[in-house]
């Protein structure tokens, strides 16, 4: 946990490649909304808000970036509830996922309260992933706090799999795990194996990492 | 109503696309096509509800015939090339993302996972894998002694898969490996990718064989449709028309013969009068509730769509929903198991590259006899391809994993390799769409469905994961990891031999009204082990053909 993220791919990014045949404007339009109108707290009030926003440094902790060059989550998070946008899945033994974010996240503050005495954004890191793992293993402690949201569920089928799929989208990531992003119209020529189109990222600096 | 999700969708979700007489040129970024018009009061020949591998394979197919049709869709008109962008999060506007509540022991994900909700149907995200059924499963009961037998012969299902294998140009290779023999494809296979080739190398290493995957996306220009340029993200959508998606190869047939397609119209009720035949259907469009007369409705919304409207069309002669005398529909439902083992790999795969599976193995749809086989029905697997979203999610939702561990692992993506299974589950009265107690904003009960595992379907699951760990690490994987989900679904309407346990006959015409049909996905009696869109695409251009022959001797 203490070893710091290393990107293979530093002298990447899908950004550059903004001006070629591979965005096509409708892209460029979805990309620069996304990197140009962050959207404010509409929906979660200021506690919850906090402790989203410690709860998404721990899924994906982002220490190697100056603090605004993060990718923002918790806004993209907020807005999608605030304008139920939906994924099409409730599962049975949930509540609607506007209900089940606002009472998870309650319910991991209360965790942070029960254990710490203190706020979940104001804990250590080391704290907060150890909540959070017990969230995930279902060791949770403020039981009266959770009654009607399974907390795995809540964890893995709403929070880790939103912000993943917040971060995953953002030009950031993509760059970072050497992805080739959009590509439209143009796609790719060289499908083989170690086969790398001009226009893709550079073979990957992977030294010392084959045998881990 | 339903709240618009993309944001270069250039009003294709807020208001109707296809009016005064003009539908979207499908080829263009912003022209139209004539398109015949009906009024509400017309009683046309067909009203089909959705307009998928179901739906819009009839559209064209009948109006080629002369029927006026009226094919109504509760999604968007695209245009591809104009509305479909590189982005993971922006093409979520493909998906049925309105509520649906998912219960069993082993509660299916839905939305992304396998539906879809536009015209054009579920073909205008899939990964385009275009196998046939093994022959024997359309006796599976007669011949393998499990789940039931087609009320259809498999050779009348092999002269239409021929015939929407051609419709779509589906591009193949030369010689299939396995089953009886088929004509050639209509197209060339395409170059095998590196993550195919893992697939090839382990197949070879364990002396069992592979075949690059016969798909849906042409090898070489095809009327407007220029051949493919492998972007890789075929799961959000097309956005140069090379796939031959219902919305591109069958679509603007049936327009030019004179079907109307009606977009952002959501079907609530199929109507029934005092004799308890259909005469129409009640839908919602631009803002108000209208109703479409029909001599017949064909009922086209898949596995979860197709029970709900019938649950909830019930009143009068039909006081426990339409066709619903056996108490079938909704039962039956069948998903994929869609098992997977991932491994990493010291060559840079770049499994973004190409179409995501472009290379399969139908080995276990086949080999009855090997020992090892515990389980009944089969499974084939394909090569992987996922997009950093996809597989972000199976990790964390499989092992939790969180932090800078998530990150560096998911910087291993250009390293990785997977196999994945498309595993025939058994059809199970229990697993069904059922109404719930509430209701979405259209004031329709909202989907409920029940799924669980019975313990053949968790066998098979077992077996392939052992069989692809011991494939992926002859091709040269480590660090290997196993996910499990679902995909596709099955049944839920199913056609059969009698009106005790089907909802329909062989041509899926409703047992209980006689001008009421079914046809998509849920009429599937069982799943088999390969994607179903080309089986269902089959059956869907057999029906047309017996409801032409049907009218023609005056039976309809």
């Amino acid at each position: 946990m203490s070893t710091p993220f290393r990107n293979p791919y530093p002298t990447y990014d899908v950004l550059d490649k903004w001006d070629s045949p591979s965005f096509n404007d409708q892209t460029r339009e979805v990309i620069a909304r996304r990197l140009d109108q962050v959207p404010p707290r509409r929906f979660f009030d200021a506690i919850q808000w906090a402790t989203l926003a410690a709860v998404c440094d721990r899924v994906i902790p982002q220490p190697e970036r100056r603090f605004d060059e993060r990718v923002p989550i918790a806004p993209w998070l907020d807005a999608d509830l605030y304008e139920q946008r939906g994924n099409g899945t409730r599962y049975a033994e949930m509540p609607t996922d506007r209900a089940a974010w606002k009472q998870g996240l309650d319910a991991i503050n209360a965790e942070a309260r029960i254990r710490h005495g203190l706020h979940f954004a104001a804990l250590s890191p080391g704290a907060q992933d150890a909540i959070l793992k017990a969230v995930d293993n279902g060791e949770t402690r403020a039981d009266g706090a959770w009654t009607g949201l399974p907390p795995k569920r809540f964890f893995r089928h709403l929070v880790l799999k939103e912000i993943v799929n917040i971060y995953y989208v953002h030009p950031a990531a993509m760059s970072e795990i050497g992805y080739g992003g959009p590509a439209s119209p143009r796609g790719y020529v060289r499908l083989g194996v170690d086969a790398i189109d001009s226009w893709e990222a550079p073979r990957g600096q992977w030294s010392g990492e084959r045998d881990e | 109503m339903t709240r618009p999700v993309g944001a270069a969708s250039h009003g294709a979700e807020a208001k109707p696309r296809a009016v005064d007489g003009r539908a979207p040129d499908v080829f263009s970024r912003d022209g139209t096509v004539a398109m015949r018009e009906y009024r509400d009061t017309d009683e046309v020949d067909f009203a089909i509800v959705g307009t998928g591998c179901g739906g819009g394979v009839l559209a064209a197919k009948l109006a080629e015939a002369g029927f006026s049709i009226v094919a109504l869709d509760a999604g968007p008109f695209w245009r591809p090339l104009a509305d479909f962008a590189s982005d993971e999060r922006e093409q979520d506007k493909l998906y049925w993302l309105d509520e649906r509540i998912s219960a069993g022991d082993d509660a299916i994900e839905l939305g992304s996972n396998n539906s879809g909700r536009c015209i054009g149907g579920t073909t205008v995200h899939f990964q385009m894998v275009s196998l046939r059924f093994r022959p024997e499963w359309f006796k599976a009961r007669t011949k393998l002694g499990y789940g039931v037998d087609w009320p259809v012969d498999w050779r009348t299902m092999w002269h239409y898969y021929a015939e929407v294998e051609n419709a779509c140009k589906i591009s193949g290779p030369i010689s299939y490996p396995w089953g009886p023999p088929r004509g050639r494809y209509p197209y060339r296979a395409h170059e095998v990718n590196a993550a195919g080739l893992v697939l090839a190398r382990g197949a070879e290493a364990l002396g069992v064989a592979w075949s690059p995957t016969p798909l849906c996306t042409v090898s070489a220009p095809r009327g407007k449709s220029p051949p493919c340029v492998y972007r890789g993200l075929c799961k959000l959508g097309c956005s140069t028309n090379a796939k031959q998606s219902v919305l591109i190869a069958f679509i603007p047939r049936a327009l030019a013969a004179g079907a109307e397609m009606r977009d952002l119209a959501m079907v609530g009720r199929v109507e029934t009068d005092r004799s308890g035949r259909a005469t129409g259907v009640e839908y919602h469009r631009d803002g108000k509730w209208r109703f479409q007369r029909a001599r017949n409705v064909i009922v086209s919304g898949y596995s979860i769509e197709t029970p709900r409207l019938l649950l909830n069309s019930a009143g009068g002669r039909h006081p426990h929903g339409l066709a619903n005398s056996s108490d079938a529909v909704g039962r039956y439902l069948m998903v994929h198991s869609n098992h997977a083992v991932w491994g990493e790999f010291d060559e840079e795969i770049r499994w973004y590259k190409g179409p995501p599976s472009m290379a399969c193995c139908e080995h276990w749809n086949y080999n009855d006899d090997d020992p090892s086989k515990d389980f009944f029905g089969g499974y084939s697997f394909m090569s992987q391809g996922p997009l950093p979203t996809d597989f972000a999610t199976s990790m964390v939702t499989n092992s939790g994993v969180f932090g800078i561990d998530l990150r560096r692992r998911m910087a291993l993506y250009n390293r990785m390799a997977g196999l994945k299974i498309v595993g025939e589950t058994q059809p199970q009265a229990e697993n069904r769409v059922t109404l719930a107690d509430e209701m979405d904003e259209f004031g329709i009960p909202r989907a409920h469905v029940n799924f669980s595992y019975c313990d053949n379907d968790k066998r098979l699951s077992r077996h392939s994961l052992s069989f692809m760990k011991r494939m992926l690490g002859a091709a040269g994987g480590r660090n290997m990891f196993e996910t499990e989900s679902t995909a596709h679904l099955m049944g839920g309407c199913r056609m059969g031999f009698s009106p005790d346990d089907s909802v329909t006959d062989a041509d899926g015409r409703t047992w209980d009204v006689p001008n009421l049909f079914v046809c998509d996905g849920s009429l599937m009696p069982t799943a088999g082990g390969v994607n179903p869109a080309m089986t269902i695409m089959a059956n869907s251009a057999r029906i047309a053909d017996r409801i032409k022959a049907m009218a023609a001797t005056g039976e309809l």
